[in-house]
């Protein structure tokens, strides 16, 4: 579904490389996990791979079902079926969730040359998808994200990701700021969406979401690299060990 | 009533001769420059009765006295008031007695409005008098508005069927002399609209009028008379566009609103004349006086949506004279490329628990200027006057301004005035998480606008609404930067 070589990113003008390198490999109905110390270029991935304005592709490449994706606009990656779960979701006021979602999902199906979605299916899958991650229908009426706490934010961005069904999740610390029972809500969510046509790649800092979501592959991002590759086994002994370990390893 | 075609062939005949007109002009036009001439030639035209043109040519006294306002926080350059015309009826001046009579050009140049009228007036019940250099040509459900003794016609109409309601009502609220461009609109106005609503009547239907500027060199003096009876209701829409032309065409209206006690008047625009091009060459200039007076208890409720015009100088007004009268201004201005705007509002409080509210929400584009100006005034009597304001601002390119310049006088201690501004930029961050969920930047930029502007939108009736929100995207394509 998703194939990464050698890609080199930069971040701003002054062109500062953060992705130094990096090969990954996800198929359909794959778990990958992300982990890696601050700085390693986790978040970067995650921008490089939905499009964001401001990083700049320096070598390798990135093929997303045959499609060359960074050769696709933001929207068309989106469109293609990449989905980003935003560590910080926006917040637009004035525009409600319904109508936001209404009008991508519509976009989208538009690109995939299928009709507008009816009202009635599109208010059933409202309730199925606000129902999975327990959000309040109400916080489906309101603003995007405007006034919502930490948690009702990343509900939201679960709940956009049931309405959207993309092929590729990319969950980009999705479980900080996530109390116990969120954490658990959240997980579960992301379980019930996963099947042996998508993917889903959850980049985080600790193990403890991996509980909830068990990963097939976990990979350690040091430095622009994935450096270590495992079983989600790694990523208990990652929480135990820390990173420190691994630099030695190298050596 | 009116004129017929004949009478208008006789008229230019006699015209032509009188004031040397050379040969086959396509509309009925004066010759350029402003003098007194020209104005017994405008009231001429219209037949009007004698009180009308000694206004005229008082208002025209006073204005050659007056300078233009500098004020503003706009710049251009100062109209030549001798190189305009003053007088322009389209070719197909003769009054229809029902919509299918419309010239079909005509038609398809209101669908090129973006609505179709058919449409809205079999959907909506809308009644559309629309104004097209400076005359009205068509004029329906009359008959409905008719049983309930609702009066809505072009002024000149008004000034021959209701002589008696216009001289008692027209420049009550902004009076000749009130300033220069509202003066020079006294002196040379040649349509408009005229509504009254009688005593107790709730008008059934929005009203509504398109106005469009359609030939080149022509300034447009359109003159609006809204008399709400005690106890009554209207909603009353002004909707503007103009084509595309290369020279600055000047418009200066004058609106005047009267609620008497207990009676409400919601007036709402759209506004989306030729902004000039990207580089700031030609547009109109939209210099309008709009006020209007509440009595006991009455409400008067300003809403609009600017978009167009290269430079704009707007106050629609609110003189609460009435003790528990209220005011209230809802308006989005939108500025892009060169676009100029100075608008905002004034909330005179006189009586006693008098309310007003004021929300402005101005968008900067491009290498626009965008400025609210308001004033709140309360005076010595207006026991427990309240106000509420808020004045948000938006840009959207780092070449953009956006200006807030408020003013409030207080002369009352029990007065309670709240003020909140902000200025913010359009996010990066906005944008990007809608491109990430499918959506284009262009649409994303319309989401994100319609949002910011949703209090003063959801005070438009619906279809007014859907077509200001589409507005807003169109006046916004690739504004960001």
């Amino acid at each position: 579904m998703l194939t990464i070589k050698n890609l080199h990113a930069t971040v701003g003008e002054e062109g500062l490389e953060i992705l130094k390198g990096l090969n990954l490999e996800v198929k359909p109905g794959e778990v990958h996990a992300i982990m890696g110390p601050n700085g390693a270029g986790k978040s970067t991935l995650a921008s490089v791979l939905a499009g964001k304005d401001g990083y700049e592709v320096t070598e390798g490449s990135v093929v997303f079902e045959g499609k060359d994706l960074l050769e696709l606009e933001t929207e068309d990656r989106a469109k293609e079926g990449v989905f980003l779960a935003f560590q910080y979701p926006v917040e637009i006021p004035g525009v409600s969730n319904i109508n936001f979602l209404k009008t991508a999902i519509n976009e989208i199906r538009e690109y995939r040359k299928q009709e507008p979605l009816k009202a009635k299916e599109f208010m059933a899958k409202v309730r199925e998808s606000s129902a999975l991650v327990e959000l309040d229908p109400k916080l489906a009426s309101r603003s995007v994200n405007e006034g919502f706490s930490g948690g009702e934010k990343k509900r939201n961005e679960i709940f956009q990701m049931a309405m959207l069904q993309p092929k590729l999740s990319i969950l980009d610390e999705t479980d900080s700021g996530l109390d116990i029972d969120a954490l658990r809500i959240v997980s579960d969510g992301v379980n019930k969406l996963r099947n042996e046509n998508n993917a889903v790649i959850i980049i985080t800092h600790y193990q403890r979401l991996l509980d909830h979501i068990i990963p097939d592959f976990v990979h350690v991002l040091a430095d622009g690299k994935i450096v270590k590759s495992g079983p989600k086994e790694l990523a208990l002994e990652l929480e135990e060990k820390g990173y420190d370990w691994l630099n030695a390893e190298k050596v | 009533m009116g004129y017929t075609e004949e009478e208008l062939a006789k008229d230019l005949e006699n015209q032509e001769y009188k004031f040397g007109f050379t040969s086959n002009f396509e509309s009925d036009k004066a010759p350029n420059g402003l003098s007194e001439e020209i104005i017994r030639f405008i009231s001429a035209k219209k037949e009007e009765p004698a009180w009308l043109l000694a206004k005229r040519l008082q208002a025209y006294e006073a204005w050659k006295e007056m300078t233009e306002p500098e004020w503003a926080h706009v710049h251009y350059d100062k109209p030549s008031f001798q190189d305009i015309c003053y007088y322009s009826a389209p070719k197909q001046s003769k009054k229809y007695e029902s919509w299918d009579d419309v010239d079909p050009e005509m038609k398809e140049t209101m669908a090129k409005l973006g609505i179709s009228l058919e449409e809205q007036q079999r959907l909506t019940g809308t009644a559309v008098d629309f104004v097209m250099d400076s005359v009205s040509v068509a004029t329906s459900f009359k008959k409905k508005l008719n049983e309930l003794g609702i009066i809505f016609c072009s002024f000149s109409e008004a000034v021959q069927e209701h002589p008696e309601l216009v001289e008692k009502y027209m420049g009550t609220v902004v009076p000749s002399k009130d300033n220069f461009y509202a003066a020079l609109n006294s002196a040379v106005f040649t349509d408009g609209s005229f509504c009254y609503i009688p005593k107790g009547v709730r008008c059934p239907m929005e009203l509504s009028t398109y106005f469009r500027i359609n030939e080149g060199g022509t300034g447009q003096f359109e003159r609006t008379l809204v008399v709400a009876e005690k106890g009554s209701y209207v909603s009353y829409l002004e909707g503007c566009t103009a084509p595309m032309r290369d020279e600055n065409q000047l418009h200066a209206a004058v609106v005047e609103l009267i609620a008497l006690d207990d009676a409400e008047i919601k007036y709402s625009t759209v506004q989306n004349w030729y902004p000039g091009d990207k580089n700031g060459k030609g547009g109109v200039y939209n210099f309008v006086t709009k006020r209007g007076l509440c009595e006991r208890n009455a409400k008067i409720s300003w809403t609009q949506v600017e978009t167009g015009s290269a430079v704009t100088w707007k106050y629609p007004s609110c003189i609460l004279k009435g003790d528990n009268s209220t005011g209230e201004f809802y308006s989005v201005a939108v500025t892009n490329n060169y676009q100029q705007a100075d608008t905002g509002t004034k909330m005179i409080h006189l009586g006693k628990n008098t309310k007003s509210t004021i929300i402005s929400k101005g968008i900067s584009a491009g290498h626009s200027h965008n400025s609210y100006r308001g004033l709140v005034q309360i005076h010595g009597n207006a026991e427990n006057a309240r106000n509420f304001s808020q004045c948000d601002s938006l840009l959207m390119s780092d070449t953009s301004g956006a200006h807030t310049f408020p003013y409030i006088e207080c002369k009352n201690n029990s007065a309670k005035i709240e003020h909140e501004a902000t200025t913010s930029k359009i996010g990066e961050d906005q944008i990007f998480y809608c491109k990430q969920r499918g959506i284009n930047e262009e649409k994303a930029i319309g989401l994100i606008v319609n949002g910011y502007c949703k209090e003063v939108l959801n005070q438009l009736p619906m279809e007014f609404a859907v077509e200001a929100q589409k507005l807003l995207e169109i006046s916004l394509e690739n504004s960001v930067g």
